[in-house]
Parts: C-alpha cells; structure tokens; sequence
C-alpha cells in the first residue's frame, strides 16, 4: 500500500512539473500559422473610390496577390512603403491595398508624398474586413496564390528579409 | 371562452420561449473573447481599436443568427484559440478536460479501497 501511495504522489508531482514545463515554453503570443495553407476568405470590401466592389474574383485573375492592411495614421506603414514601391514592380504580383480606419483625405496624402503601389485600392472604414483575415493591429500582409491559398502572413512592417522571401515565392 | 383563453396562454409562452431561445448573451461573450493586443483584458473591459472591431463583427455574428459557440469558432479560425478564455474542446487540450474526471473516480477508488482495506 505504501508503495502505491509512494508511486502515485511520484506521479502527480511528475504530471505537475509536465504542466509547468509545457505552460512555460508555450508560444502565448498571437500565431498566424494556422492561417497559412488555408483557403482566403469570402470578401466583398469596397473600392477606396466608390466606385466598385473587390472580391475573390479579383485575385482569382493574378498568379499571386498581395493584401496589405495599411493607415496614413500608421507609423510603420511609412517604413514598410518603399519595400511595397519595390514589390510593385513586380509583374506576377498584385497588390491589393485596404486602406484601415483611415480619413480618406489623409490617405491620398500619404500616397501622393510615398507613392502608389497599389495595383487595386479598397477601404476598410470600420475595420470589420480586417476581422476575415486574423488582422489585429496594422501593417499586416497577406499573401494569396493564384488557388487562393493564403501562402504567408506578415505581422507588423514589410523587411528586406520580406521582399526577398516574397521575391522567392513568386518567381 | 376558455379556448380563447389556452390560445393567448400558448401564443405567450410560444413566444416567450422562442424569444429565450433566440438570446445570445454579448456580454459573455465579449468576457470570453481575449483582447490580443491588451495585456490580460477581454474584449469587454478593453476600449482598444482592436476589441471595438471585435464587438462590431461579434454583433453582426448575432444579428445573422450565430450561436455562441459558432462566434467562438469562428474567432478562433481566424486568431486560434488564444482568442477564447475558455477553449473548446479539441484534441491538443482533451487531456486537460478529461483529466478532472480520471482523477475523480480513480481517486474515489482509491480511497474506497484504502478504507476498506483499514477497515
């Protein structure tokens, strides 16, 4: 009996020690992995000019898309605009561009000082959109394949490290 | 007379259950849904950009008619189950729920035989 009662406390104290162990090294902070390799939204997000919808349809016609959430009001978004400049060049990427929250005097500014990479151009007024792709805070990127997988997910600026991946992806 | 009078007895509670069916309790729901970019606040005590869209999307979710539950999943598709303070269940998280329960009858087993045994 005595060693019943032994064994049991050993393992209750081994299963504790488990708990503690796999808690602490768990990754709390947000993940968007378990967005990649899965299939983009349903989405029909208006034009920054009114004068039309963006659906899957629209991304449906490009090798590879890519959905940056951005705000003339966004710090980051400044940092990450030349890397955009330069993926804009690109010929088998689009960029769709969902302008965040955003007043939209402030954002023509901000694209007439930085530039237009933005092949297709839509607004997000109250941020509900944001909401279908896992956005949380802003700039976000999102990158879509022709199938409409979502292939990666960039959380915070568009890095050197970014475009190179990006570059490798799409070439 | 006393037909008229079940009649409007059960067009009340017909419509009274249907309307307690139909409830979906946004506070609760707003206290189960984690604020990402807070520090340990939910939805329900943030004012921050991110729970007002939150509040905006879970409100649409109840106007089409989602249930708690499917507010939940749906959330967790699109930020994982960090989002939810209280997980479903699934297969990463099924030993943390059943765990209680072995516990409880080996634990009751235990002490039956032990008992017996002293006895």
């Amino acid at each position: 009996m005595q060693k019943i009662i032994k064994i049991t406390i050993l393992f209750i104290f081994l299963f504790v020690i488990g708990i503690f162990y796999i808690s602490l090294t768990r990754e709390t902070n947000y993940n968007t992995s378990s967005l990649i390799n899965k299939e983009t939204p349903e989405f029909k997000i208006i034009s920054f000019d009114n004068s039309n919808f963006y659906t899957r349809n629209d991304i449906k016609k490009n090798n590879y898309t890519l959905i940056n959430f951005w705000a003339s009001w966004c710090a980051p978004c400044k940092i990450e605009h030349p890397v955009l400049m330069k993926l804009s060049q690109k010929k088998n990427l689009i960029i769709l561009g969902i302008n965040f929250k955003d007043k939209e005097s402030q954002a023509k500014i901000f694209l007439s000082e930085l530039g237009n990479p933005y092949d297709l151009l839509a607004k997000d007024k109250n941020g509900k959109h944001s909401v279908k792709f896992g956005i949380y805070g802003i700039p976000e990127s999102i990158l879509i394949n022709k199938e409409l997988m979502i292939i990666q997910k960039f959380v915070g600026p568009l890095s050197v490290d970014d475009y190179n991946n990006i570059i490798k992806i799409i070439e | 007379m006393k037909l008229n009078l079940i009649l409007l007895l059960f067009i009340f509670f017909s419509k009274f259950s249907f309307a307690a069916e139909k409830t979906v309790d946004t506070n609760l729901i707003h206290k189960n849904l984690r604020c990402l970019v807070c520090q340990g606040q939910s939805i329900s005590d943030s004012n921050s950009d991110f729970a007002q869209t939150i509040k905006l999307v879970v409100k649409d979710l109840i106007d089409e008619g989602k249930t708690e539950d499917e507010i939940y999943e749906f959330m967790s598709e699109k930020y994982g189950d960090w989002i939810v303070f209280k997980p479903q269940f699934n297969t990463q998280n099924s030993l943390l729920w059943i765990l209680p329960y072995i516990v409880l009858i080996f634990g009751g087993f235990f002490i039956f035989f032990f008992l017996k045994k002293r006895q």
